[in-house]
């Protein structure tokens, strides 16, 4: 069971921060050239010198492209209509028509930024090539060119994935190892065994917390240690506070299982519990989506969602060096949370039925 | 209260909705006794002991065991009592002597105390081979007398053994009495349930449950005499039958 308790988790960190990122490679593009000039050439090739555009092919119609667009074939349609560069040159402005496929929203959102930049890029060109033409002595006026990307190209995305997954690594595994205890000794009969001895309720709870607050606190240790090796993750807070924020964490992870295990009579029951709450702990948790774009109900929500804290914390503490008083509404809110989770845990142990 | 009963029940009773399991039943135990607690599948037995032992809320009536209320000194009850309940209980992932050690912590012995004791436990019941090997592997005689000799670990005034026999050979079953015997010799009250009727005639008093109520209770002789049978299986045929 130990071995499988680490490394299981372990692999999953590996795995999932390569694999977990928010870049959008690899787009499908396809175009629909009804122009066939250099002006339009000029534009396709923009796209084919970036890195994140796949060109894969001219469609002659406006329904092939739609076709393939609902085949999955392409991401991207850019449609350049005829006269494009006539417009361009004439009238100094033309329109340019672009089909995302929106399937997967974020990624839609991600490439439209892209598609946009690329041409914003070319239009800057243009007008330089047009200023040129027309009028030849005044030189382009230098605009402001920084560019207001809110997709950060620099941005190591495994430093910010790497904290976020160990989070959930703790939190799972604690949480199902406690879920699944108590409900365990209900099923093999120990459990009655054990209630028939005079030991306390709240002795028999800590007795519970103590050796799953050591693995926990164990998988942290060699979460951290992977993600200064293999991802090369800043550490840049006190790893004392983090050790300490985690410890009083983890109790209200514990807690909560063990109150799950009490209140269930079988496994199965319990690992449905654990779940329900898992997922909906995870995806409230600001870790893939910001709380802050969430409706104002699911805003309070996340205000009992543990993992949002610790999410905050680690990301706050390894990534900005966060000291003890910028993390104190987090770590008193714990705290609370931890004290609340236990004492329902001892509450709901009964020794009598 | 008497100061000779341990176990004193009067209209102990206990309800899941309807269906009442133990129906109003009134015994006592006396100190030092062998009291066998007999009853078909399904009469209440059971059910009875765990409102003993403080595991079980009675739904009326009331029960003193070893002078302390069922009902609203549970915990004084269970550091004065062993169980041992007809499923195997103690840990299959943990070693004959790891298990020792836990349920001794449990009770509260001393570093010492737990040390004699596992010492003493092993030697009696000649477990020095598998004394670390884990308790799960070990076969269901030698679990069970191992439970019936962790259940009288902390030394019990009285423990209850739950069908403890069930599904063991003769010759276990014949040293499992030799344990009982010893163990009542010392002083120790035994409550003991079971279906082997063989084991009813080693009781110093027996009561048959039938439909959740104690319909006689008196020694094997008196109740062989009663019904004017040869054996305590014929006593429990009769009352079983109606």
């Amino acid at each position: 069971m130990l071995p499988i308790i680490f490394v299981l988790p372990l692999l999953q960190l590996v795995i999932l921060s390569n694999a977990a990122t928010f870049e959008v490679k690899n787009i499908k593009f396809a175009y629909i050239d009804n122009d066939r000039s250099s002006s339009s050439r000029a534009l396709i090739e923009k796209f084919e010198a970036s890195t994140y555009f796949n060109v894969l092919s001219n469609f002659p119609s406006e329904a092939l492209a739609s076709s393939a667009m609902l085949k999955g074939e392409v991401d991207v349609v850019l449609e350049i209509p005829s006269h494009f560069e006539r417009n361009l040159q004439k009238e100094k402005r033309a329109n340019l028509g672009i089909t995302i496929n929106a399937i997967d929203g974020a990624a839609a959102g991600v490439e439209n930024v892209y598609v946009t930049q690329i041409i914003q890029s070319y239009n800057k060109h243009i007008k330089t090539d047009l200023m040129q033409i027309s009028d030849a002595q005044i030189k382009p006026v230098n605009i402001d060119t920084i560019p207001l990307f809110w997709y950060n190209e620099t941005l190591n995305y495994k430093t910010y994935m790497v904290p976020g997954i160990l989070v959930l690594l703790v939190t799972m595994i604690t949480l199902f190892l406690a879920g699944m205890n108590i409900v365990r000794e209900k099923e093999i009969g120990t459990l009655e065994q054990i209630n028939v001895t005079p030991i306390k309720k709240s002795q028999f709870i800590i007795g519970k917390l103590f050796p799953f607050w050591i693995i926990g606190m164990g998988l942290l240790t060699i979460g951290l240690l992977l993600a200064r090796l293999i991802f090369d993750v800043p550490m840049v807070g006190s790893l004392l506070l983090m050790y300490g924020y985690t410890s009083i964490y983890i109790l209200v992870i514990l807690g909560m299982g063990l109150f799950i295990s009490n209140f269930t009579d079988t496994q199965q029951q319990a690992m449905f519990i654990a779940w329900f709450f898992m997922v909906i702990f995870i995806l409230m948790s600001g870790l893939f989506t910001p709380i802050e774009s969430m409706p104002e109900w699911a805003q309070i929500l996340t205000e009992f969602n543990p993992i949002k804290y610790f999410v905050e914390v680690m990301r706050m503490v390894m990534l900005k060096g966060s000291g003890l008083m910028d993390i104190l509404p987090q770590l008193i809110k714990t705290i609370v949370y931890a004290l609340i989770m236990n004492g329902l845990a001892v509450w709901s142990y009964k020794k009598t039925s | 209260m008497n100061n000779t009963n341990v176990i004193q029940a009067e209209g102990l009773t206990k309800m899941f909705g309807d269906f009442t399991a133990v129906n109003a039943i009134t015994f006592e135990v006396k100190k030092g006794e062998i009291f066998g607690f007999l009853g078909a599948n399904g009469a209440g037995k059971t059910t009875a002991i765990k409102m003993l032992i403080g595991i079980s809320n009675p739904t009326s009536g009331q029960a003193h065991v070893a002078g302390f209320d069922v009902s609203t000194q549970a915990e004084d009850i269970k550091k004065n009592i062993g169980y041992m309940s007809q499923k195997f209980a103690l840990y299959d992932d943990l070693t004959v002597k790891e298990n020792i050690t836990f349920f001794g912590g449990i009770y509260g012995l001393t570093k010492i105390k737990i040390k004699e004791k596992t010492k003493e436990l092993i030697e009696d019941l000649g477990l020095e081979e598998v004394a670390n090997q884990l308790v799960g592997s070990l076969p269901l005689g030698w679990k069970q007398k191992i439970s019936f000799s962790v259940a009288l670990l902390h030394e019990p005034k009285i423990v209850f053994l739950d069908e403890p026999t069930g599904g063991v050979d003769p010759i276990t079953r014949r040293q499992f009495w030799e344990m009982i015997y010893r163990a009542s010799h010392q002083g120790t009250t035994i409550f003991v349930t079971t279906h082997y009727m063989d084991e009813a005639e080693y009781c110093d008093r027996v009561s048959i449950m039938v439909n959740g109520k104690i319909e006689a209770l008196d020694t094997p002789k008196e109740l062989k005499k009663q019904f004017q049978v040869d054996s305590m299986n014929d006593v429990f045929l009769k009352l079983a039958r109606g």
